[in-house]
């Protein structure tokens, strides 16, 4: 029980310093829950940082559920991901509360009017930085002009993105379709 | 406020979520861009400007960008069981994913079509915003408001070149809207 209410309460330390999303709270987690609780060790670590980055879903949420299942089993991976997303659900709200009742303020439309652009620049970023990924297997521009490129997702990203917007398909028929068109292709080409 | 009142199925907001949660990889602002292409594009239950004012809230506030926005999203077109719901959904298939790699991760790992298929996948996921990126450009363009486009392309420069973080900028757009306000108020009170 000590044990349960100890993981709630990291999770919620994590959950709410977390600025900035996953990248702001891996120091966190090795600080917190490696260094400071002793849950997992360095090499566990390593290994949460490969899962997270495989497997869908936010690192957050994802770190909660492997440490709580380490340690407690589900009951444990229940309560971190508790821990993490509560402070969300307070703060969150709060500020979603004020946006649907001021958002039509003339101070508080000319602010998110500014904003606007910025996000559409962050969101442009986050699809820049995948799409080096996929082409490259890296987004650091120095290391591209020594990767070779690969033609089959280059292929893959120009048919789905023609798929999308000729012919209006889905995004997770395009990822299901991506994966498995992309898997076929490398079996026969590459192994 | 009845324009937001619109035929909203919390079972579909669920579902929709936790699909949208089970398939994007690639942090949070991708989820923003599969959120705005249901919700927005194909539902019809917030629209363009609502999303990205929405995205500017979740990631001024601490946690997993996903998550917070999962929770805004839902409110805003459903309430406080829509904000319960849509993170209910979002959290459950990481949960569910996370605990069964614990249990086969060394198979989970090494296997060869399994890190085929994830790396493959990514393709899928960067056309998909690389769509959402044109449509949401575009609108900015359209504006014909040169101010936005100077700033849209300044915050991607900034974020992605100099790998300035997210609040910052947001912070630094929103004194940029306040000044706005302020310039605005005294040509008016002058005129």
């Amino acid at each position: 029980m000590i044990l349960l209410i100890e993981l709630f309460l990291v999770y919620f330390q994590i959950g709410l310093f977390a600025f900035g999303g996953g990248y702001a709270a891996m120091p966190l987690i090795q600080n917190l829950v490696v260094e400071g609780k002793g849950w997992l060790t360095m090499a566990e670590y390593a290994d949460l940082t490969t899962i997270a980055e495989m497997t869908p879903g936010p690192i957050i949420i994802n770190s909660a559920t492997f440490v709580g299942q380490k340690m407690a089993g589900l009951p444990g991976a229940l309560i971190c991901t508790l821990g993490a997303v509560t402070p969300s659900l307070i703060i969150v709200l709060t500020l979603a509360y004020f946006y649907t009742k001021y958002r039509n303020l003339g101070v508080v439309k000319n602010v998110l009017g500014e904003l606007r652009p910025a996000v559409v620049a962050m969101i442009a970023g986050a699809g820049l930085t995948i799409l080096l990924m996929a082409f490259f297997g890296t987004s650091v521009l120095s290391e591209i002009p020594s990767a070779s490129i690969r033609w089959i997702e280059v292929f893959l990203f120009v048919g789905s993105l023609i798929l999308i917007r000729k012919y209006k398909a889905g995004p997770i028929m395009i990822i299901f379709g991506t994966a498995v068109v992309g898997t076929l292709l490398y079996l026969v080409f590459c192994l | 406020m009845s324009e937001s009142k619109k035929n909203i199925s919390l079972v579909k907001l669920f579902f929709t979520m936790m699909t949208i949660s089970a398939f994007t990889f690639g942090g949070g602002f991708v989820i923003i861009g599969m959120m705005r292409k249901k919700f927005c594009e194909e539902l019809h239950w917030v629209t363009d400007d609502e999303v990205l004012d929405m995205t500017a809230i979740a990631q001024s506030a601490p946690g997993a960008l996903a998550v917070n926005s999962a929770i805004i999203f839902g409110y805003r077109m459903a309430g406080l069981k829509g904000a319960l719901i849509s993170v209910l959904g979002t959290v459950i298939p990481p949960i569910v994913i996370i605990s069964i790699i614990c249990m086969i991760y060394d198979a989970f790992a090494s296997n060869v079509i399994v890190q085929t298929a994830l790396q493959v996948m990514r393709a899928g996921v960067a056309a998909i915003i690389c769509d959402v990126v044109i449509d949401l450009a575009k609108n900015v363009i359209d504006s014909k408001n040169t101010l936005n486009i100077i700033l849209m392309v300044a915050a991607f420069i900034a974020s992605w070149f100099f790998k300035v973080s997210a609040i910052t900028i947001i912070l630094i757009f929103i004194a940029l809207g306040l000044a706005m306000s302020l310039v605005n108020r005294t040509k008016e009170e002058n005129a």
